[in-house]
């Protein structure tokens, strides 16, 4: 089973119902499953904080949400992030292309991806790194403790954890 | 009218709808003139006041009313192509339009200026836009509730604040009574 689908899978295990994404291009098998599977409701974001505000509506209509975006967008979300998702106590599962690691392409990616955990440290936001392909094993345990803790949490998915995905 | 004078104005329609309001003096006037557990009220987060209201009315079948200001529209202006392609029936969003930044000091807003909301939203691909002056805003809320069909409303009033209190109600209690409301048969 591709890792695609395991994360689609891990979500729907999870009552994963509602999901809002950005695109990135390593994203862009996960983005097409989520939303040819009908199983989610999948409705794409303009910019993130957006996505955010779509996420904590559809959670407080009975819908658990997550988003799936790129780590560029720690950088546009942290008020949504501090003000509303941690606020309100909203929990928001955050599976997050983990651009300008060890194997990226586009340099200035690497710009974001010295401060992204640092950031995420910053925000108290409990954060997982997938590397390998059986990282994506976690995601069960992780999107259950997101709900469980009522937290955003991210989960990081580097270029290397991508490329078993092809 | 101001947008106070609006939000009273609208209260009696607001009775028992599932309310999402925006961030600042909107949230503070309507907790004022008329609380309700089926009030959210943002006490941050500038802007998001749609998104919120169209993730909830996709998520579930009540009617759901948000309630924003001209410049949380601009703020978050990727709101109305994602509202206008992922079309809820049970959502209005009513936008009140006094083209000022009514809660930093009456600033005024591009939509007070040479932009239209009502004609944005109508470019965006929102299928029903309605604009009213500020004193028709409560009967056109309860046609656009009747009608079963999501809306757009460009509610335009004048510009201006009265005193208000904060909302003296913690985030997740506010989320708690209100997601009570939206589970209640």
């Amino acid at each position: 089973m591709s890792i695609n689908h395991k994360i689609a899978d891990a979500l729907i295990r999870n009552k994963v119902e509602f999901v809002t994404t950005v695109p990135c291009k390593q994203l862009a098998g996960v983005i097409e499953l989520v939303d040819s599977d009908k199983r989610f409701m999948h409705v794409p974001s303009n910019k993130e904080d957006e996505g955010m505000g779509l996420c904590a509506g559809a959670f407080m209509g009975g819908k658990r949400a997550c988003i799936i975006m790129q780590n560029t967008a720690i950088g546009v979300t942290i008020n949504s992030l501090v003000t509303l998702i941690q606020y309100y106590n909203i929990p928001l599962p955050m599976l997050i292309s983990y651009r300008g690691e060890v194997g990226e392409k586009v340099a200035c990616q690497a710009e974001m991806a010295v401060h992204t955990k640092s950031l995420l440290d910053q925000l108290k936001i409990p954060t997982y790194h997938f590397h390998k392909p059986d990282d994506v094993n976690e995601l069960d345990g992780i999107l259950n403790h997101a709900f469980m803790a009522k937290k955003p949490v991210a989960v990081l998915m580097d270029a290397s954890f991508w490329s078993a995905a092809q | 009218m101001i947008r106070s004078e609006v939000i009273k104005s609208i209260v009696p329609v607001l009775e028992g709808q599932l309310v999402v309001c925006n961030i600042g003096l909107p949230s503070q006037e309507l907790y004022m003139h008329h609380d309700q557990p089926s009030n959210f009220y943002m006490l941050g987060t500038m802007g998001l006041a749609s998104s919120i209201g169209l993730g909830l009315a996709l998520a579930q079948k009540k009617k759901v009313i948000a309630i924003d200001g001209d410049g949380s529209i601009l703020t978050n202006f990727g709101t109305l192509p994602t509202i206008a392609n992922n079309v809820a029936d049970n959502f209005i969003l009513l936008i009140i339009d006094n083209g000022s930044y009514g809660s930093t000091g009456d600033q005024p807003t591009y939509a007070g200026r040479k932009t239209s909301l009502t004609a944005v939203a109508k470019a965006c691909g929102c299928d029903t836009v309605i604009e009213c002056q500020a004193e028709d805003t409560a009967q056109v809320l309860r046609d656009a509730l009747k009608s079963n069909r999501m809306t757009i409303i460009v509610s335009k009033c004048k510009s201006g604040n009265v005193p208000v209190s904060v909302i003296d109600l913690d985030a997740p209690v506010i989320k708690h009574r209100f997601m009570e409301e939206v589970r209640r048969g």
